[in-house]
């Protein structure tokens, strides 16, 4: 095996996040590669979610897959659940009362263990899960070293009885696992890799929020809304170590009038929301726009309308943020594919929003902002950072017409000019105008065409997978990034390669030579409309064929990849 | 009072109505801002979107003119990001109560140490005459035909009740009084909130210059504006309008809890990003 997918099934409340980020930390650390991701219903208790965790020896594998090699249903409706991903060669480790058979179609290939009544024998039910990391230990070899030293950094807080009760667990869990393997029950030879050791672990969410840090946020204000509020919640922590002003805003209307009140002070703002928090902040959005104050958006999709299916995944906002706010002007929108690309894109948009005075989006969604993944570094050698501020003087004008229509963006209290912005159409001073012969056609230029114009030349060219010489091209933005990846790499077909694209707008002219080259292409997309394919159209007059996945789940490599067997 | 400082460069198309109220309050602003010594490069006049949203455009200063409703809310964070400046917040009964009444809420709680001076005609002035929150009973508008049915909203009352920093109100037609008190709500730290009553020339033909005159009475001299008991009653009082400082509770402000200030004071355009800190991040992120 190169690499093992484990899923773990029960309710909300049970613990399943403590197993993945003590399982996900010591394998890690132990030198396999890991990833994880979680599907989730939108409330605290109760219900059936299930986290999948693929290890792997070779580089990371962060898509969605849905075969499971082990699983572990930690209540009575977890097989249910996951009836149509489960197959005769998954191995089934559960508690008599959690497996129902008549969803196993392999018999010999469930292994039953008295969780509840080994963790009673310690001291209660709450060790449950601590038996079962100690079976996924012993599965993987984890020395004994790694995990007291971690159970002891996790749980030496609450008290020596109960880190001893989880070491005891563990243990308990370990001589379990190992009889499996002594009976051969069943068979694990993963390489562990040195290197990995030191890779460093962190979901999406985090990712993006780092990213703001690295580009200097000092300002952020929001308003919770699932999956969006990871970064908040992250930032939060971090906001003394960093000097971040965290506002929880009154509503999200409060929340983007105030990021633009704070880029005009000077700060580096951000919001974080997800689709119906951004509904709020569209006449915000065009406050930016002709404001010409720079603001960044973090926009977390979750499937909608309305409020949708809060917790889960989606690519259903692009046409929506491309065309969100009233009147005309330019804006740009990222949407990384992975934690690494999160990071980095995250860093450029404040300095491109910055040196264009234009809105930036990220626009990323449930299945990245929970995604677990590990990687070696997040290099900050390469970071600049670029304030695009000036000292203002006497004459100072805050619109003054420039060849490239941007206007030196002076702050209030720096330097001896005043500096005027106004939602109305304005003159160069910033004040009201109603000259509609001269004005308004020279403001308006400057906003959207010139601004297009110069957010073309920074374009962030998308990233082509595959052969050089295809014949089909697939098209990507965003989290399906890693799924369609992977499925290339396993696919036989050597005439179809794959553009994955992290700016969606404005494309720039030139990536139209990649389309042309193939004789059919296809965007992946997860929504019902292709919306990036109509962006495709609009820009390129290309209509490209679709394959589309609405449900709310991220693609899974399989189904790309019979996919791509098939066009 | 020599008020140049605060005069525009130059010529100005102001689009008020001759007669109107705002007149007076633009002039008795300049002349609290005079007085006080605040340098027009030093200070941010924040507004919405109205007739009263205007001001910022007839004085020199720096200039936030918004969206409708949303004045305060970006006013808060300017002064957040840097609170060196001095922060006005200029709008209209509609604009601070209507469209924006939860930013007022919630800034009220919040505490930030800015000045809002609403214009309450008791009208939308700029849509042309409807209703606005603060309309009285009966008030007969192209839309509310049969007078206005909803109770008037009383924002004093309001920001009493959650224990505002500073709230008081005037009325614009007695202008020595008026100055003295927004003087009072400029120089306060905290969220000072100044409702001026003012006349609509224009779409207002109930409270007019005299009805201002005739309809209000001020606070005695004696009055303990630290009673907050006491000023909630003098707040809901029917019949003629108390005026004066109805209620001070000096406290820390949204500012002085910001944590980014503690050690270091400079504004938030002074700082870089921490990238030594982030490595740290990054690795503690190994374990
Ligand atoms: C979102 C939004 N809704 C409505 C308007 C239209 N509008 C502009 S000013 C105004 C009301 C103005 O009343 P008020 O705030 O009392 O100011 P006044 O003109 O009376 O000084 C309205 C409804 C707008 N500009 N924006
Ligand atoms: S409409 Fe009313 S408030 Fe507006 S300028 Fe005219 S008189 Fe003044
Ligand atoms: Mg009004």
């Amino acid at each position: 095996m190169k690499e093992v997918s484990i899923v773990l099934c029960g309710e909300a409340g049970q613990g399943i996040a403590t197993v993945e980020q003590l399982v996900t930390g010591m394998l890690k650390l132990s030198g396999y590669h890991v990833y994880s991701t979680s599907e989730f219903m939108s409330r605290i208790r109760g219900g059936t979610n299930s986290t999948l965790i693929r290890i792997s020896d070779e580089k990371s594998k962060s898509a969605f897959i849905d075969r499971i090699d082990i699983l572990f249903p930690l209540s009575s409706k977890a097989l249910k659940h996951l009836e149509h991903r489960i197959s005769p060669e998954t191995i089934i480790i559960g508690e008599e009362g959690n497996i129902a058979e008549e969803y196993c179609p392999n018999r010999a290939n469930i292994i039953k263990v008295d969780f509840t009544k080994i963790a009673n024998e310690i001291g209660g039910k709450i060790y449950t899960n601590i038996v079962s990391v100690g079976i996924f230990l012993a599965l993987f070899g984890v020395e004994e070293n790694i995990s007291k030293s971690y159970l002891t950094k996790r749980f030496s807080s609450k008290g020596d009885t109960i880190l001893q009760n989880n070491i005891k667990a563990c243990q308990r869990g370990s001589e379990i696992g190992n009889q499996m393997l002594e009976d051969g029950k069943l068979k694990i030879d993963l390489q562990k890799d040195d290197s990995v050791k030191n890779y460093l672990t962190l979901n999406g969410s985090q990712a993006i929020a780092m990213g703001s840090i690295a580009a200097g946020l000092n300002f952020i204000s929001s308003y919770p809304m699932s999956p969006s509020t990871g970064v908040l919640v992250f930032l939060s922590q971090k906001a003394e170590d960093f000097g971040i002003i965290i506002d929880q805003a009154e509503d999200e209307i409060a929340a983007v009038n105030k990021g633009i009140g704070a880029w005009y002070a000077g700060a580096r703002a951000m919001i974080t929301t997800s689709g119906g928090g951004f509904a709020l902040m569209t006449e915000g959005l065009s406050l930016s726009g002709i404001l010409e104050t720079p603001m960044v958006f973090h926009i977390a999709q979750r499937p909608g309308p309305g409020t949708g299916l809060p917790t889960r995944t989606g690519q259903e906002d692009l046409q929506f943020v491309l065309n969100g706010g009233h009147g005309e002007f330019a804006r740009a929108i990222f949407a990384p594919g992975n934690a690494e690309e999160a990071f980095f894109l995250t860093q450029h948009a404040f300095n491109l929003a910055d040196k264009y005075q234009v809105p930036v989006f990220i626009l990323s969604d449930q299945f990245l902002v929970d995604s677990h993944y590990s990687l070696p570094d997040l290099d900050l050698t390469n970071i600049k950072n670029t304030k695009y501020i000036e000292k203002t003087d006497e004459n100072y004008k805050r619109y003054l017409l420039t060849e490239n229509g941007i206007s030196p963006r002076g702050i209030p209290g720096y330097g001896s000019g005043l500096v005027n912005v106004d939602s109305d159409e304005h003159d160069e001073e910033g004040h009201i105008t109603e000259d509609v012969h001269d004005l308004r056609p020279k403001m308006v230029d400057k906003r959207l065409y010139k601004k297009l114009k110069l957010l073309k030349e920074d374009f962030v060219k998308p990233e082509l997978i595959g052969p050089t010489d295809y014949s089909i091209l697939l098209i990507g933005w965003g989290s399906t990034y890693s799924a369609v990846k992977e499925a290339l790499e396993l696919s036989t077909r050597k005439d179809v390669a794959f553009l994955h694209f992290k700016q969606v707008y404005p494309l720039s002219e030139d990536t139209i030579d990649y389309l042309k080259k193939a004789k059919k292409v296809v965007v992946v997309e997860n929504n019902a409309t292709a919306q990036f394919g109509k962006v495709i159209t609009l820009e390129y007059n290309i209509k490209p064929d679709q394959f589309l996945k609405y449900n709310g789940m991220p693609f899974s490599v399989e189904e790309v990849k019979e996919f791509i067997e098939k066009i | 009072m020599d008020t140049s400082i605060y005069d525009m460069p130059h010529e100005t198309d102001v689009a008020w109505c001759p007669g109107c109220g705002n007149f007076s309050i633009l002039k008795i602003v300049k002349q609290a801002l005079t007085e006080l010594d605040i340098k027009p490069e030093k200070l941010v006049m924040a507004s919405g979107i109205g007739q009263a949203a205007k001001t910022p455009h007839y004085l020199k200063t720096n200039v936030f003119n918004g969206l409708h409703g949303r004045a305060v809310a970006a006013a808060m964070a300017v002064k957040a990001a840097n609170p060196e400046l001095t922060v006005i917040v200029e709008s209209g009964d509609g604009c601070s109560f209507g469209e924006g009444g939860n930013h007022f809420i919630h800034n009220i709680l919040r505490n930030p140490n800015i000045t809002h001076l609403a214009h309450d005609n008791m009208v939308y002035g700029l849509t042309k005459g409807q209703a606005s929150p603060t309309s009285q009973f009966g008030f007969i508008t192209p839309v509310q035909v049969q007078g206005v049915t909803n109770e008037p909203f009383n924002p004093l009352a309001l920001a009493i009740a959650l224990d505002a920093a500073f709230v008081a109100r005037v009325s614009i037609a007695d202008q020595e009084k008026s100055f003295e008190v927004i003087k009072q709500a400029i120089s306060f730290k905290g969220y000072s909130f100044v409702d001026i009553l003012q006349p609509c020339v224009s779409f207002n033909k109930i409270n007019t210059w005299k009805w201002f005159r005739e309809n209000v009475y001020y606070l005695e001299e004696s009055y303990d504006p630290k009673n907050r008991t006491e000023a909630f009653k003098r707040a809901t009082e029917k019949g003629k309008l108390p005026l004066g400082v109805f209620y001070k509770n000096e406290k820390p402000t949204f500012e002085d809890y910001l944590p980014v200030y503690k050690t270091n004071k400079d504004p938030l355009f002074k700082r870089e990003a921490n990238l030594p800190q982030l490595q740290k991040l990054i690795d503690s992120m190994r374990q």
